[in-house]
């Protein structure tokens, strides 16, 4: 009984992180610019590793190896925002017009645009 | 491309042709020149040859530039067709020979090769046999593959790392800006204090903690790796390469004037000729000794020991010195070539 559920929670958890981690590389394919494409990303370093190895460790029992791999996702954790942040700066530093980039468009906007066109 | 020389008509080529056309051999400058010295001498020429000989000139002139005019045109004319066409016909031609004889050597070598996986095969013979079952017991190491490279195999390793020392090189000469320090307003100063690229950080504080916080812990695991290359899976040039990259970590997060207080290029010159020199000499005398380690001081000691296995951690520490080196060198001098 024990081992049914620790097996199906197990699954759930790797299947978040796969879930988590199909939709990032789903947004770095099809988002259209940069910054967006940087959000996407960071999921996949940041939440998708995370569900994943909560999932094998539930799985497996926790032992050296669990921590081991606990050690690896802070690091990750360290180091993948920082880079982020720095192609993010990079963009805003040399984009002239981030401006029109970064021009959110709400609904009524796009409705305008379409009746528009 | 014709090459265009700007002394074109003193060149015997031109000089034979006019000297065929119309019999002299003097150039317009000399006739020019011969022409204001006999005003000068009061030998003045009469108005109808002076007229004559400035639409001659003139002629020639025009004719020159239409000659040049043409030839240009000529030459541009082959190139864009039939130049074109050649290059581009030659170039598929040997693109299908080049591929197609390399295919073919690749597998006649393939056909040659055994069957994987059978016991017979000519990998499986005495010398991998005696590294697993007596290279712990010779070389006093735990690791057979840091027994294997520094030990049974040190003269191949010490080309490898030569390799490295001699692409550092190479990227030296290639990219290496020599740059006047003494006189602050030269060009080159102004032009690079205008270059953000060389005078960076840009004091990021989100990089620079995460840097203060995980330089050290990336150095130390090098050191680590370096240190127990003989006992745990690592070694001088996976160990190198991580404390590489913590030297690059630290200079983006801090800038070259914190990494210059350490690590410069005499720094690097010294480390790497150092480690270099360290590693062909002990193995010479190594080699001179019989390479057994028996009769000399270089004992394998007890296996598993942090100093243990003779030569083999020393060794590491000077591979490990060499790629961590080559590694920064690579990376300042792509950025700025310098360090």
């Amino acid at each position: 009984m024990l081992d049914t559920i620790r097996f199906i929670a197990s699954l759930l958890l790797t299947l978040a992180g796969l879930f988590v981690m199909l939709s990032g590389v789903v947004g770095v394919f099809r988002f259209k610019y940069s910054l967006s494409r940087i959000h996407a990303g960071a999921l996949f370093d940041t939440a998708g590793i995370v569900l994943m190895v909560l999932g094998v460790i539930v799985g497996e029992g926790f032992t050296l190896t669990s921590l081991k791999m606990l050690i690896i996702v802070g690091i990750l954790w360290l180091t993948s925002p920082v880079s982020s942040h720095l192609i993010g700066r990079l963009e805003i530093t040399i984009n002239d017009d981030l401006e029109k980039d970064m021009m959110v468009l709400d609904q009524s906007m796009v409705q305008h645009e379409k009746e528009g066109d | 491309m014709a090459k265009i020389r700007n002394d074109y008509e003193r060149s015997w080529w031109p000089r034979l042709l006019q000297w065929l056309e119309d019999g002299s051999t003097r150039l317009d400058d000399e006739l020019t020149a011969e022409m204001e010295e006999s005003r000068e001498g009061h030998l003045l020429p009469s108005h109808e040859d002076v007229a004559a000989h400035e639409t001659r000139l003139e002629e020639r002139r025009r004719q020159k530039l239409a000659d040049e005019q043409a030839m240009y045109d000529h030459a541009h004319q082959w190139s864009r067709t039939k130049g074109a066409k050649l290059a581009n016909w030659l170039y598929r031609i040997m693109a299908v020979v080049v591929c197609v004889s390399i295919i073919w050597v690749l597998l006649q070598t393939a056909s040659y090769l055994p069957p994987f996986g059978s016991p017979d095969n000519p990998v499986n013979n005495e010398v991998s046999r005696r590294y697993i079952e007596k290279g712990m017991e010779e070389t006093g190491a735990v690791n057979i593959v840091a027994g294997m490279i520094l030990d049974y195999r040190a003269f191949d390793t010490l080309g490898e790392s030569n390799v490295l020392f001699i692409a550092a090189c190479s990227v030296l000469i290639l990219l290496r800006v020599s740059s006047d320090k003494h006189d602050p307003t030269s060009v080159y100063q102004l032009e690079v204090e205008a270059d953000d690229r060389m005078y960076e950080p840009k004091n990021d504080v989100i990089l620079q903690h995460i840097a203060a916080f995980l330089v050290p812990m990336i150095l130390l695991y090098g050191v680590y790796g370096v240190m127990n290359g003989h006992i745990s899976p690592g070694g001088g040039f996976s160990g190198g390469a991580v404390m590489g990259a913590a030297l690059i970590l630290y200079l983006n997060a801090f800038g070259f004037k914190r990494t210059q207080r350490f690590f410069t290029f005499k720094t690097f010159k010294t480390v790497s000729v150092c480690a270099l020199s360290f590693y062909a000499l002990s193995k010479a005398y190594s080699f001179f000794t019989g390479a057994n380690h028996l009769p000399s001081i270089i004992t394998p000691g007890n296996p598993g020991d942090l100093f243990s296995a003779g030569l083999i951690p020393y060794l590491n520490i000077a591979v490990g010195a060499v790629v961590c080196c080559t590694m920064y060198a690579f990376y300042t001098h792509f950025r700025k070539g310098d360090m």
